[in-house]
């Protein structure tokens, strides 16, 4: 525990010293902040915060790619390998990561908060509780995919390559970038085997829909199950050593962090619950001003509104 | 008579198809100063690093101060301490956090602050490592070797890459551990290092030992014998050489011909006499005396280093 600790503080410390991270942890999300409020959501308060959800995904998924490059430069540079020598273990040195990277991302969460409230006059977060406990989940999980995808590429060239093949699809299909209004339906399709579509759908139904903690459960579970078992396959795969090549099997293990996300999303592509709920913030927000009425359900059924399945594009 | 601290009995590893242990064997007791000696790629990284529990060996048994150090991996690095090839520590970490995180991982410690001072780091204190000099990044690294006080120092190739000044730096921190009776097993492929630090040394070669003792031990059993090296305009049968007054023994390492003599100054002479005669040249000549580069010569009709 003592370990872990100062590990922790260490990786924070060195954090705060590296202008890369500030750019990435602070401006680039920043700047997402602001072009997604003045821009998409020509600051109209009510715009502002249904794109306050994907806002903080952005900055909440941006977790993964920060961790993996920081471990694969320790182990490249044999800074694990001094580690190795003293009585740290594999788990100091991975929980140390997460917990480091979510006392990170937390502040600029809050600053985007803020900058909503004191710029763009949005007067209510939805439910705080909601927004808190999936900011946590979706971080850690986050990391977690950071933590695999360090110990499944040897260099840091490889690091790269993998984390813009896993970033794109997570941004472009998930409603982070485009509200899943806009997207079409095999997309759709697609981004329910997403754990991206997971962390959206439960920031915006908490930010913008005032969904209460029990309401997000199947974005909360979801992302829990798979980041306890990323972080097992990172521990299973850990390597300290910078010439230790990756085992024949840790594709397999790798492979298996999938599998939750291939559960929920054959359970999701029958449900179709986030998909609906998405269509229906994307509708609230589109409807004449009636702010004060927060979202009270997204069952289509309650809601007059044809399902989402047979549904043609809203017209944005 | 007491246990040796460290004990390895026919240790083998290999990667892949390459067999870089091969049954080596030694004991270091308390206090003395061990040296593995022998060039890059005999197996001598991978010994030490079975020894501190990083690496599985393939076979063999080895324990250190007491615990198999692939059993007891966690309880072994609390007693040991260890300044490896190609580690490094982050590059905006400060010497003196550097020295206090590690100072963390263990049970016992030392006072980082009296080791900051020991070795000349104090104005360094705040430096981040990313600026530190070669030697300075050294002295870093031996500082936190030693932050756990530990029964067993590994240095792994403590000065390869260093310039001499630096080295010679490097070694007087080493003989004024040597003094204090601290005991380490250190790799070298310096003879110099070997014979001036080393209380005993294994010289090693394709993973695996081809001789041990004190380094006056192993020269004597050279002969006692200086080197001749010489470099001749043309090539000349081995056996010629062989015949020259007073040669024990003459072979040729890569290009050069190294004779073994007991009589110097007579084989000189004939050498010169012969080459004349045969209207061949020297190009150059070397006199050394006998140092374990000589014994590894003998052992393995090569040079130490390459």
């Amino acid at each position: 525990m003592r370990n872990f600790a100062s590990l922790t503080r260490m990786r924070i410390q060195l954090a705060l010293r590296n202008k890369m991270f500030f750019f990435f942890s602070v401006v680039f999300p920043l700047i997402m902040f602001f072009v997604f409020s003045g821009i998409f959501a020509k600051s109209h308060p009510r715009g502002v915060r249904f794109f306050l959800g994907p806002v903080i995904a952005f900055n909440v998924m941006g977790s993964f790619w920060g961790l993996s490059a920081m471990l694969v430069t320790f182990r490249e540079q044999g800074i694990l390998r001094r580690f190795h020598i003293t009585p740290v273990t594999s788990t100091d040195m991975l929980a140390s990561s997460i917990l480091a990277n979510y006392v990170l991302t937390l502040p600029t969460v809050f600053i985007e908060l803020f900058f909503a409230r004191a710029i763009f006059h949005v007067n209510t977060f939805g439910d705080p509780l909601s927004l808190f406990v999936l900011v946590t989940v979706g971080t850690v999980s986050f990391a977690c995919l950071g933590l695999v995808v360090a110990s499944v590429t040897n260099t840091m060239q490889e690091t790269q390559v993998l984390n813009q093949l896993i970033w794109l699809p997570l941004i472009f299909l998930s409603g982070a970038l485009f509200p899943m209004g806009y997207l079409p339906k095999s997309a759709q399709n697609v981004s329910v085997f997403l754990p991206a579509t997971y962390l959206v759908s439960g920031l915006q139904n908490a930010v913008f829909s005032s969904f209460p903690v029990r309401r997000i459960l199947v974005q909360l579970i979801s992302l829990a199950v798979w980041a306890i078992l990323s972080f097992f396959v990172a521990t299973q795969l850990f390597r300290w050593e910078p010439e230790v090549k990756i085992p024949r099997n840790a594709k397999l293990w790798a492979a298996a962090t999938v599998l939750p996300f291939l559960f929920f999303g054959i359970w999701e592509s029958h449900n179709r619950q986030l998909l609906d709920q998405a269509q229906a913030a994307f509708r609230a927000v589109e409807e004449p001003d009636n702010t004060s009425q927060p979202l009270k359900s997204a069952d289509p059924s309650k809601r007059n509104l044809p399902s989402s399945g047979k549904e043609s594009q809203p017209q944005p | 008579m007491p246990q040796p601290i460290l004990q390895v009995d026919n240790l083998v590893k290999h990667y892949g198809d390459v067999q870089a242990v091969r049954g080596v064997s030694f004991s270091v007791d308390e206090g003395e100063v061990f040296g593995l000696l022998g060039p890059n790629g005999a197996g001598k990284t991978t010994t030490v690093e079975i020894l501190e529990g990083l690496r599985n060996p393939d076979g063999g048994s080895v324990r250190v101060c007491g615990f198999d150090p692939q059993v007891s991996a966690r309880e072994l690095k609390h007693e040991i301490g260890a300044s490896l090839q190609s580690t490094s520590l982050p590059d905006k970490l400060r010497v003196m956090e550097a020295l206090r995180l590690f100072a963390g991982f263990y049970k016992r410690r030392r006072d980082p602050e009296e080791l900051l001072r020991r070795f000349g780091l104090e104005e360094k204190r705040n430096t981040y490592y990313s600026k530190l000099s070669g030697g300075q990044k050294q002295r870093l690294a031996l500082a936190m070797a030693l932050l756990n006080d530990p029964r067993v120092l590994f240095l792994d190739e403590p000065t390869a890459g260093l310039d001499p000044q630096v080295r010679r730096e490097i070694y007087d921190i080493i003989e004024e551990l040597r003094r204090e009776k601290k005991t380490i097993l250190m790799t070298t492929h310096y003879i110099e290092e070997a014979e001036r630090l080393c209380d005993r040394v294994a010289i090693v070669d394709h993973g695996k030992v081809i001789a041990l003792g004190s380094p006056r031990e192993l020269k004597q059993r050279a002969g006692g014998k200086t080197r001749i090296e010489v470099k001749l305009a043309r090539p000349i049968t081995n056996g010629t050489l062989q015949g020259l007054e007073g040669v024990a023994d003459a072979r040729e390492v890569d290009g050069t011909y190294i004779l073994h003599t007991q009589r110097p100054p007579q084989t000189i002479v004939s050498l010169v006499k012969h080459l004349e005669a045969e209207g061949n040249e020297l190009v150059s000549l070397e006199i050394a005396t006998p140092s374990l580069e000589d014994v590894f010569i003998e052992m393995t009709g090569r040079r130490l280093r390459d």
